[in-house]
């Protein structure tokens, strides 16, 4: 009735003060301004000044108020005081958590510091745990890669000294193509957004290949919805395309690869297979300016693709010989994988044809002027604008290492990597795998270990096995099972624990890691491993001690809990040392800092360690007087030395005049405050002329020096073919004096190919398809992704279900309707849940969001919470183990060079069913450490 | 009832690319976090940690199935808020005048103190933009961040919706629809912008950008050529690549 409009107060105040850090709600370690009022956080948003997010910030993030404020928090340490796996427990004081802790693990650091394992979850300061565990001793540590990439991490470095998210990104701003395989809200978060709203805003194409279109594969432009674990095939298939029609980086495969480096090739040879070395032990290959040989790295050699090198009646070819023989085979052709893969023939000529145009026909020339190692000057870059980004699709198989190594070499092949436009290197990657350690698991009683935990062997000789041939390690890693687990193997932990194979451990010491529940294979299964008892009544895992800020389900199951701080609660470091948050152009590293303080007797489980480290007598963790030698997290991240001149934080070191400078450097006691001045990170940028080409630049290599990442320049080629997977396939030919068991034989001589192969995945090989015709995936939804949603009350209202979607074949075929419920059978067991249509799915394929489903009476949920009574995991489904084949051993569900878990080779059958009252299985509720959150929230923080 | 101003010269909205936004939600949190701390009442959550929990959200993200007859299924992601209408039916059914459209920039508001909850702006407005909030019984809408985008206490650059500012992909855009010159229109212009259901006549201010064709057969006549076999075989490609880099600028031995 009135036109009068209010007065407003648009200029209100924002905030009293923004307190700069860094975001946990996932892994991908956004900056984000905390505004804060009365000293409570009022409103979280992006960075603008941040390399990793540059302002934007997702739903996780923005929503991490309500992580920090949520219900679930636990208050104070824990004492277990009813059956384990009940939920009862008493509050205790830090005082006595550390003692009983002290008192449990000393003994066995005096005698056996292999029966304490170690293990960290979602840890994003795995070079300080990894440091504690080599202190005590142990050789059973890892983070949870095992069980989420490796084999995309592994196959990168091995092939190429990087791979995706932390090692590498596609060159945003001048890539004319994304290729995207198996990547749903995977690592990373908030750049790969930020990407492909820039090359779609320049109309770049958006290629999707997922058997599932949601997500960035609901915007790619084109979508190849595969048949799950046939990946590796569809991309072999493409390079056989590429190769038949000449469609490749020559030169750069010359210069930049080992496709001219000279295979042994003479069948008497005990080095059948290895690259021809020169008496450095260098490979060789034929230096187009002379015909003859010389090493690799040579001063002016012209590595010649053509040349062979003929030598007592034997010949030997390089490798790019080897890969035209293989590649070039029918049996890549279009046509041959086309049903295999869920791709029509046409559809893969198409693919590789576009690659091709776009490669070759688009190429991109950068006026930079650059020179390469062996001192040949270049007048410009010279791109390939096609790039790719992969992730756990294509890595959780047990072809999956195969498969990503496939992608590196048709990344290679097109010359689109470190070149304009197409993947770029984020310092202080590229670093090959001879650069990185080995492995080490050698135990002494009452000392530290022998060398950092994990690393990458370069053949059967770094293997982690005593004289009888049994794993050092509890979870098996760096054994003939699989040789090249980089990241050790977590899902098989307390399996093997439980069935003290290799041997029994005292104490099970985890950190952020819900093995109760999601982050295992055979939820059930594992559940009772955890509570089993032995004739004694005795736990066969004897003691649990496990860390969480919330009441997580993995709490019910441990004797002992240190409650850990909320992100904003605590500090960090993301580290140059770990997994550091650089991009292309720059160097990074990052803080978290308590913007506020924990109103809770908790407290940063790292500085736990330093203090429970200092009463263990830990190496490195007290002073010569045998006193605490860092008081906390804070007091390590900034004088703890690593190296001379390196510590956990590379920002404002000092120099030798006394002056603060990044890179290497003194200490600096006032380093955090230098941190929180300049909003949490310190930058770098990469020299222009060291900007592409980084493994071989040489102005690259002398800055990397100069920052510390390594002590000598390492320029390297990339490895098209893997040397030391030749060295454990020759082992299983007889080869050698560490000989793998006859039964792992065959095994290790087909999937260890130096080259990439494609071979079904293990599961579907072992059941019978007719019985489990379909395959069944899992995805974690965007707003969710890496996080811990279900408690958060405003993420849980947009993922509060996860029904089983079904395609229209399966939907109509079984006569499925809205509403309705299904029975899900795998070879291991069976789940009844709700279910879903939709059409934009691979015909082969169901699927559902991952973690979503949570167990009665945890997080802080009541029990009638959706999660709690509709939602499920398929986890269920899946066995760390495959089924038995009559020989009594146990073989894992993982793919058998890294040992990832192979989530996704889970085959499935269907059928519609009654609705029960709630999804099944329906474990007993939990008694919760915590009340049940408040019915309704009306949050404001500044009245 | 409540009249609408004449319309303004300045119409402020948001542009929304349905062809970038993967459906994230974080458009949707960064809203709710902005506005249950900012303008008027908190926004409420119900059963926040139980059963049928619901809130209040401004923005919300609906996911829909697109089925073509020929090819591929698709899935667009669609955000929805209060799209701002020259016409707005929810300020012409408000009883109270609590509902209004500002005169200056169009933005539409509801003054909360004015509000009985009656929901009748609700039930008029056909996009479902509008929620009331069950806690404080006043309805609740997408302000524009109307105390963000003239805030004198944010820097320059922030002056714009938390939804827009938080966009990981860049798929939302803010700007003056009503200057033919401005970024937002010349974006509409370009890709063709359009009005959510035009047939009601609300005139909405916000405009969506349409997803672009998806899985187009390219020609393969263009690619063929990218496939001509240089070689059948392993040994030919060897043959073929002595040939090929003896051509290259000093390729010969």
């Amino acid at each position: 009735m009135s036109l009068d409009e209010p007065k407003l107060d648009l200029s209100p105040k924002v905030s009293d003060e923004v307190r700069k850090t860094t975001c946990y709600m996932c892994a991908c370690r956004c900056g984000i301004n905390v505004h804060m009022k009365d000293g409570e956080v009022a409103y979280i948003e992006g960075n603008r000044d941040h390399p990793v997010n540059q302002g934007v910030l997702c739903a996780k993030g923005s929503a991490g108020i309500m992580q920090h404020n949520a219900p679930s928090r636990l208050r104070a340490p824990l004492k277990r005081v009813g059956p384990r796996g009940s939920g009862q427990f008493e509050e205790i004081t830090w005082e006595e958590a550390l003692t009983t802790a002290t008192k449990w693990l000393k003994p066995l650091r005096e005698k056996h510091p292999e029966k304490l394992a170690f293990f960290t979850g979602r840890d994003q300061s795995q070079s300080f745990t990894s440091f504690w565990a080599q202190g005590f001793g142990t050789p059973n540590y890892a983070a949870h890669g095992g069980f989420c990439s490796v084999n995309m991490a592994a196959a990168g470095i091995y092939t190429m000294g990087g791979a995706f998210w932390e090692f590498g990104q596609p060159d945003w701003d001048h890539t004319k193509m994304l290729m995207i395989f198996g990547v749903a809200e995977d690592h990373d978060s908030n750049p790969i957004k930020m990407g492909i709203g820039k090359i779609k805003a320049r109309g770049a194409k958006v290629i999707g290949v997922n058997p599932i279109r949601t997500g960035y594969n609901a915007v790619a432009d084109d979508w190849i919805g595969i048949t799950p674990g046939t990946d590796g095939l569809f991309i072999l298939s493409l390079i056989h395309c590429l190769m038949k029609a000449g469609n490749m980086d020559l030169d750069y495969l010359a210069r930049f690869t080992n496709a001219p480096v000279l295979i042994d090739e003479d069948p008497a040879s005990p080095q059948r297979g290895e690259f021809l070395r020169d008496n450095e032990g260098q490979p060789l290959v034929i230096d187009s300016r002379t015909g003859k040989l010389a090493p690799w790295n040579g001063q002016g050699v012209e590595p010649d693709l053509r040349g062979t090198y003929r030598n007592k009646g034997v010949t030997h070819r390089p490798v790019f010989h080897l890969m035209a023989d293989r590649y070039m085979s029918e049996d890549y052709a279009p046509e041959a994988v086309a049903e295999r893969c869920g791709i029509p023939a046409i559809k893969i000529f198409q693919t590789a044809a576009d690659l091709a145009r776009v490669a070759f026909d688009q190429a991109i020339t950068l006026d930079r002027p650059w020179t390469d190692f062996r001192g040949k000057e270049h007048p410009n870059m010279i791109g390939r604008p096609v790039s790719f980004h992969a992730m756990r699709g294509i890595s959780a198989h047990s072809n999956g290492f195969q498969t990503c190594r496939a992608l590196h070499v048709l990344q290679i092949i097109l010359g689109a990597v470190e070149t304009p436009g197409g993947m770029r290197f984020k310092p202080p990657y590229p670093k090959p795998a001879t650069a990185h350690p080995k492995p080490h698991g050698n135990v002494q009683p009452g000392k530290p270990l022998d060398g950092p935990h994990l690393g990458y062997p370069q053949g059967p000789d770094d293997l982690l096995l005593n004289d009888d041939g049994k794993a050092k390690r509890i979870d098996k890693a760096y054994t003939w099972d699989n040789p090249m687990s980089a990241h050790g193997l977590m899902h098989m932990v307390i399996s093997n624990a439980h069935a003290g194979d290799p041997y029994k451990i005292d104490t099970l010491f985890m950190y952020m890691a819900n093995m109760s529940w999601n982050s295992s294979m055979n939820t059930s299964g594992v559940i009772e491993m955890l509570t089993d008892q032995d004739e004694d009544g005795n736990y066969v895992i004897p003691n649990i001690i496990y860390s969480d800020a919330y009441s997580s389900e993995m709490v019910a199951y441990a004797d002992l809990i240190f409650p850990d701080t909320t992100y904003l609660e605590r500090h960090d470091c993301i580290s140059l040392l770990d997994r550091p948050i650089c991009e292309a152009d720059a160097v990074a590293d990052a803080i978290r800092w308590p913007v506020v303080e924990p109103d809770r007797d908790v407290r940063g489980f790292q500085s736990v360690l330093c203090d429970l480290g200092a009463r263990l007598g830990l190496p490195g963790f007290v002073n010569d007087d045998g006193g605490q030698k860092y008081a906390d997290y804070a007091d390590y991240i900034q004088t703890h030395v690593r190296r001379p001149g390196v510590g956990p934080l590379a920002g404002w070191r000092i120099g030798d005049n006394g002056k603060l400078q990044g890179g290497r450097g003194a200490p600096n006691e006032a380093q955090l405050q230098s941190y929180i001045e300049n909003g949490g990170f310190w930058m770098e940028h990469v020299p222009t002329e060291g900007s592409y080409y980084k493994p071989f630049n040489q102005a690259y290599q002398n800055w990397a020096v100069q920052m510390g990442f390594y002590d000598v320049e390492q320029p390297y080629i990339f490895q098209l073919y893997v040397e030391p997977m030749r060295k454990f396939q020759a082992a299983a030919e007889g080869i050698g004096h560490r000989q793998p068991p006859d039964h792992l034989r065959s095994q290790i001589s087909k999937t260890m190919d130096p080259l990439p192969i494609w071979y079904a995945p293990f599961e579907e090989t072992s059941v019978d398809l007719d019985d489990f015709p379909y395959h069944a995936l899992t995805q974690r939804p965007m707003a969710m992704y890496h996080s811990w949603g279900t408690q958060n009350a405003w993420l849980r209202q947009i993922h509060g279900r996860n029904p089983l979607y079904l395609p229209t074949a399966i939907w109509t075929d079984k006569g499925f309707k809205d509403g309705d419920w299904a029975k899900v059978t795998s070879t291991h067991g069976m789940i009844v849940v709700p279910v879903a249509h939709q059409a934009s799915l691979n015909p082969h394929t169901v699927w559902t969001w991952n973690a979503i489903g949570k167990r009665k009476g945890a997080w802080a949920l009541g029990t009638d919470a959706s999660e709690a009574s509709e939602g499920f995991l398929l986890n269920h489904l899946i066995h760390e183990l495959l089924p038995p084949k009559g020989d009594g051993l146990r073989w894992a569900n993982s793919d058998p060079i890294t040992g990832q878990a192979a989530w996704f080779d889970l085959r499935v059958n269907i059928e519609k069913t009654e609705p029960p009252a709630e999804a099944q299985p329906n474990l007993t509720p939990i008694q919760s450490p915590v009340p049940e959150g408040p019915k309704d929230l009306a949050w404001k923080v500044g009245k | 009832m409540t009249q609408l101003p004449p319309p303004s010269a300045k119409k402020l909205g948001l542009v929304i690319d349905l062809d970038t936004c993967v459906g994230c939600h974080a458009c949707v949190i960064s809203c709710k976090g902005w506005n249950t701390e900012n303008y008027g009442a908190p926004l409420s959550d119900q059963n926040a940690y139980s059963g049928a929990a619901s809130g209040t959200f401004l923005n919300r993200v609906h996911s829909y199935e697109v089925q073509p007859d020929e090819g591929t299924a698709q899935l667009i992601h669609f955000p929805k808020s209060c799209l701002h209408c020259e016409d707005a039916p929810c300020v012409t059914v408000c009883p109270t005048g609590a509902s209004y459209k500002r005169s200056e920039d169009g933005i539409v508001l509801v003054n909360e103190s004015d509000c009985i909850g009656c929901g009748l702006c609700a039930w008029a407005c056909p996009y479902g933009a509008r929620e009331l909030d069950a806690a404080e019984g006043v309805m609740k809408k997408c302000t524009l961040c109307v105390d963000r985008i003239y805030n004198e206490n944010l820097p320059e650059e922030d002056r714009e919706p938390a939804c827009v500012r938080t966009c990981p992909a860049g798929a939302r855009h803010f700007g003056d629809l009503g200057d033919p010159g401005s970024a937002v229109s010349q974006l509409v212009e370009e890709r063709g912008g359009f009005d959510l259901m035009p047939e009601l006549g609300t005139k909405p201010v916000n405009k969506y950008l349409p997803p672009r064709p998806k899985d187009v057969e390219p020609d393969i006549n263009v690619l063929a050529p990218y496939l001509e076999p240089v070689a059948q075989d392993g040994a030919g490609l060897i043959h073929w690549l002595d040939k090929a880099l003896s051509a290259l600028p000093g390729g010969s031995k």
